[in-house]
């Protein structure tokens, strides 16, 4: 069906590239195929660390049916030393591997195999042995407490530590206290397509296919790790199949394939399997969260402190930052924020969605609804209570925060009608409690590019770096640059992912829609005017015009595209500069959530009934793509409180589980029917578009809403996430 | 995965004529273990096309091909109707992807999901015998509380077998001089004892023909596993109980107990003290707390020593009409 050209961001128009992933036409980047074949790589782990390689034979390997070549520290060329302090951030630091004979991590790569298929290259790994001389490492925070040290940096804030008002005071003024300390899990973004590399040379340029979430910084990142030349990196990733953070930056896969290319002069692929990931993956680390929260008789926060506690991987320098949404949730007359960080040997920890809040909410909104329960006010009106009228820690005005609206409006959809007694409602031997928190986010603005280039037929091809992950980039493009031009979705072609395109920011952090929006918005505009003006120049003056099938209809006229713009055609290049945007302003995404669990009265299982989100993230670029956004953060949220949990023992520094098996992610038997509900919105301060980040506003809340339901449910309070039968099942009320 | 040779058994009676190897079925358990390099067969002898897959009616019992697929066992009308138990089981387990290509007895044979047992990396007395147990001070949430040993702790992941055990099921075999065996599902599995490594009591190269389910079990049957995840989870603990109630009297009581050993338990001294007496709650927790005092927990695990019998004495309430406390 053809879209209407007057109105279309907004409309929940069908993924423009649905048809192609459905039917196998859209090529990942482990699909890619090379003229003259791929060797295939696999990677040995390092079965100990952290220490030194004191033995490593291949010959046995290198013997193997179809084996091409083994590399190891002795074979693979000079790359940077890992982590080159005078190199930018994380993500275009030197990623070094096979580096010297040092191990730095469980798990970490020792050689790869080469070999004609994957299945003798796996073979042949198997043969490689390795001896590791292991020293003594630090693999958890909790353990080496007297090693914490506050980061140069956390993830997404400005300031790592907060000390707003007079703590010590408030606190001890407090009617009502609460002290309590949490600890949540590691967890690994495990996305459905493996990271997955496919690397060539072609003389001195490194041409490389892989999933990715943002381009540039992987350029820089191959640059600065093989010592070679930016304009000699070229990037394709037009399709990447889930990233959650963990294809934000390069990871081992993506060198060794580089590597291997170089030392085997052909294109070689080298995909994680899905035991890999859980070692050569980034995962979001375990945390301790401790919280001391204050009221007064009324309900009023007067005091609010939230440190936290975590590992950082040696040299490379990334801290979650859980105390981030306690910075702006509620108003209180003192707000003490700090993070503090345990440098371990063990494997990236790095971004896994909604860094910061996913956690931060889960713990922050948990306590909230203790001390309201203390303070015996509905944890409803606590927060309408305690809504603040500017951000509470900078000062700033909020820009366009209608969080109020969210918890009204959620209240009502959701039936809530306060609380009762915990532990007395029943249905058959399931204990039934429902529970709430709220959703905050940051909401930020990346540097992007955009071009836009005008065929004489009048089809339209708009370039970027940016990257589709699986919400929908290409669909939302194709829809704003179809508006801006009052021209039809159809003839629309959005190209992404190729390190030649227009830089953006890629994906990340809920950013890359409004980014990569707002400069291919800038760019149409751009092309728009210059078309108004051969529009002028050939005498048709026209406030608004519209364009279908190499025409251009104005003033009642059509005129042929080629007349006006002729066979070369019309280009644009559009950015957006976020320094002016936002400035001086708090702003944020918003969400309220509502939970119903149930909890079975004999063996402590827990099971969501009833999970419902109402949300404001400002102008909706795609209803149909944003819902699923929203839903499949809020599934993350049931993981984040149930379910989803990396467990290392600690005697290694490894982690156990390692395949969907023993690493749950919920299943749809454990989804209910999920409500989503997404406030109209307009953010005029936020960006050109108006709209606000979406992809992880879903998780924040979702898991703590279910905690305060499991609380209502049975009267117990759990500090540590997951939630598992174990830690109810003693204390289960007697019924 | 090591290169193996391939094989095809093309009926039961040729057995003598292939070469000694891993018996494949599904291959839903195996596969994996031989890419993780946990399962090194030289040779593979695919039994999927022997001639095992139909399930038999007869006067005193049903005979279960071992190569029927789990869905086809659950889903199969006679199943469905005189051993629910044993469908609830098949359909608690896996996904329907997984069940589709799973073998009855592959089922049986299906190894321990410990996870040092699946990191070659960690010492495992059942991957390696010798290498000793990091599962004792480790990650042992999923692991036994009976029935252990210092050697090993870890559980067999089955359902069906639970059920099988709670049915009375016997094991037929055919081994390689021709000879048929006959071994109770209860029997199948081995504790660890100090040879973890030996999961079953089989003989080299001896195959699963069958299951044998005796004819006219227990009316009143129930599955229920505990799981942390919907589906697709492996039981933290399971049970499968059979019982007839005669004038108000238990009769014929079978409880078999999953994720708490290295085997499916069957708890014969909670039945013994429970068969023939009435209903009764106290009764219930008595005979479980009964069944339970060996019971040891490594940590992780300790819980399920409280779970275990509280599973138990809701399915027997629900199932003799006792209902909620």
């Amino acid at each position: 069906m053809e879209q209407s050209t007057s109105k279309i961001i907004g409309e929940p128009m069908n993924r423009v590239d649905g048809p192609a992933k459905v039917t196998g036409r859209a090529e990942y980047a482990g699909d890619h195929q090379v003229e003259g074949g791929i060797a295939e790589g696999f990677i040995v782990e390092a079965p100990a660390a952290p220490g030194k390689i004191v033995a490593l034979d291949v010959a046995d390997a290198e013997a193997a049916d179809g084996v091409v070549s083994v590399l190891t520290y002795k074979t693979v060329p000079q790359q940077k030393p890992y982590g080159s302090p005078e190199d930018e951030g994380r993500f275009t630091q030197s990623h070094a591997v096979l580096e010297n004979d040092r191990v730095r991590h469980f798990g970490e790569p020792v050689a790869l195999v080469v070999a004609e298929t994957l299945e003798q290259a796996r073979y042949a790994a198997s043969l490689v042995r390795v001896e590791i001389e292991t020293e003594e490492g630090v693999f958890n925070a909790l353990d080496h407490k007297d090693q914490a040290e506050k980061p140069d940096s956390v993830d997404g804030l400005d300031e790592v530590d907060t000390q707003d008002g007079d703590f010590e005071t408030q606190f001890s003024q407090s009617t009502h206290k609460l002290e309590v300390s949490y600890l949540t899990g590691a967890q690994h973004a495990s996305a459905m397509e493996p990271h997955v590399t496919v690397a060539q040379w072609d003389g001195e340029t490194l041409i490389v296919h892989m999933a990715i979430q943002i381009v540039a910084s992987a350029v820089s990142a191959y640059a600065n790790t093989l010592g070679i030349d930016e304009a000699n990196v070229r990037i394709i990733s037009p399709f990447t199949g889930g990233g959650f953070g963990s294809k934000l930056g390069v990871h081992n896969e993506a060198i060794l394939a580089a590597l291997a290319a170089k030392q085997c002069g052909k294109a070689v692929r080298v995909a994680q399997t899905r035991r890999n990931l859980f070692a050569n993956g980034p995962h979001r680390s375990r945390h301790l969260q401790e919280l001391k929260l204050g009221a007064d008789a009324s309900g009023k926060l007067r005091a609010v402190r939230h440190s936290s506690l975590a590992s950082m991987a040696r040299n490379y320098p990334f801290a979650e930052a859980p105390a981030s949404p306690t910075r702006a949730s509620y108003a209180a007359d003192a707000i003490h924020t700090f993070h503090r960080m345990v440098k371990a040997d063990i494997p990236k920890v790095d971004s896994m969605r909604a860094p910061g809040e996913a956690i931060g909410t889960l713990t922050y909104e948990t306590a909230i609804d203790e001390l309201a329960e203390m303070c015996g006010v509905d944890p409803v009106e606590f927060r309408i209570l305690n809504e603040p009228t500017q951000d509470p820690t900078s000062g700033h005005a909020f820009a366009d925060r209608r969080l109020l609206d969210c918890i009204r409006t959620g209240a009502a959809k959701f039936g809530w009608s306060g609380r009762v007694k915990p532990g007395s409602r029943m249905a058959g031997r399931k204990l039934v409690g429902r529970g709430m928190a709220v959703a905050i986010r940051p909401n930020t603005l990346s540097p992007a590019q955009a071009e836009v280039k005008l065929a004489a037929d009048g089809r339209l091809v708009a370039r970027l770096d940016m990257t589709d992950i699986g919400t929908g980039t290409y669909t939302i493009l194709t829809q704003i640059a179809a508006e801006t031009l009052s021209m039809p979705a159809s003839q629309v072609l959005v190209q992404l992912g190729d390190s030649r395109f227009p830089e953006t920011a890629g994906s990340g952090g809920s950013f890359g829609a409004s980014s990569s929006g707002s400069a291919l918005l800038d760019a149409c505009a751009k092309l728009k005017s210059a078309l108004s003006e051969r529009l002028t120049e050939s005498g048709v003056s026209a406030n608004a015009f519209a364009m279908k099938d190499g025409r251009v209809l104005a003033n009642g006229k059509r005129i042929e595209l080629a007349d006006l713009i002729g066979a070369e055609g019309l280009s644009a290049d559009g950015a957006v500069d976020p320094d002016n945007h936002a400035k001086g302003q708090a702003d944020y995404s918003y969400g309220v959530q509502f939970a119903e669990v149930e909890v079975d009265a004999d063996t402590g299982e827990i099971r969501v009934r009833r999970l419902l989100g109402v949300f404001d993230a400002g102008r909706i670029l795609n209803r149909k793509t944003a819902r699923s956004q929203l839903m499949g953060g809020m599934i993350f949220g049931i993981g984040g409180a149930l379910l989803e949990e990396s467990l290392m023992d600690d005697r290694f520094g490894s982690f156990m589980t390692r395949d969907f098996a023993e690493y749950h992610i919920a299943v749809n038997r454990d989804v209910p029917d999920l409500e989503v509900h997404i406030l109209d919105g307009y953010s005029e301060h936020s960006n050109p578009l108006g709209s606000k980040g979406i992809g992880e506003l879903g998780i924040c809340g979702a898991g703590p809403a279910i905690a305060n339901a499991v609380h209502e449910a049975t009267g117990v309070r759990v500090r540590k996430f997951p939630v598992h039968m174990e830690d109810l099942l003693d204390r289960l009320p007697a019924v | 995965m090591k290169p193996f040779d391939y094989q095809r058994l093309e009926t039961p009676e040729h057995l003598g004529h292939v070469e000694a190897g891993r018996f494949l079925g599904g291959g839903t358990n195996l596969i994996d273990l031989m890419k993780h390099q946990i399962e090194t067969p030289d040779v593979l002898v695919d039994v999927t096309r022997a001639g095992m897959d139909r399930i038999e009616e007869r006067g005193d019992a049903v005979l279960i091909g071992s190569q029927v697929s789990n869905t086809d066992l659950a889903s199969h009308p006679l199943i469905r109707r005189d051993y629910p138990v044993l469908s609830s089981a098949l359909l608690s387990g896996a996904t329907q992807q997984l069940r589709n290509k799973a073998t009855t007895g592959g089922n049986l044979l299906q190894r321990t999901r410990c996870q040092y047992f699946y990191d070659t990396a960690r010492a495992c007395n059942k991957r390696e015998p010798g290498s000793g147990c990091d599962a004792l001070d480790g990650l042992n949430r999923f692991h036994a509380i009976l029935g252990a040993s210092e050697n090993c702790i870890a559980v067999h992941p089955s359902d069906m077998a639970v059920a099988m055990a709670a049915l009375g099921a016997v094991v037929v075999t055919r081994k390689r001089d021709g000879t048929e065996g006959r071994i109770p599902v209860t029997e199948l599995h081995r504790l660890p004892g100090d040879r973890p490594d030996l999961d079953h009591v089989l003989d080299e190269g001896e195959l699963i023909v069958a299951v044998e389910l005796p004819a006219s079990p227990p009316r009143l049957q129930s599955y229920r596993k505990v799981r942390d995840r919907s589906s697709y989870a492996f039981a933290v603990v399971s049970a499968a109980i059979a019982l007839d109630l005669e004038d108000g009297h238990m009769r014929n009581l079978r409880i078999a107990l999953g994720g708490v050993a290295h085997k499916p338990w069957r708890a014969t001294k909670a039945e013994a003290m429970l068969e023939g007496k009435m209903p009764e709650a106290a009764l219930f927790m008595e005979a479980l707390e009964q069944e339970m005092a060996d019971a040891e927990g490594h940590g992780h695990n300790d819980f399920k020593k409280i779970l275990a019998p509280r599973v138990v004495v809701a399915m027997l309430r629900e199932l003799t009409g006792l209902g909620g406390n």
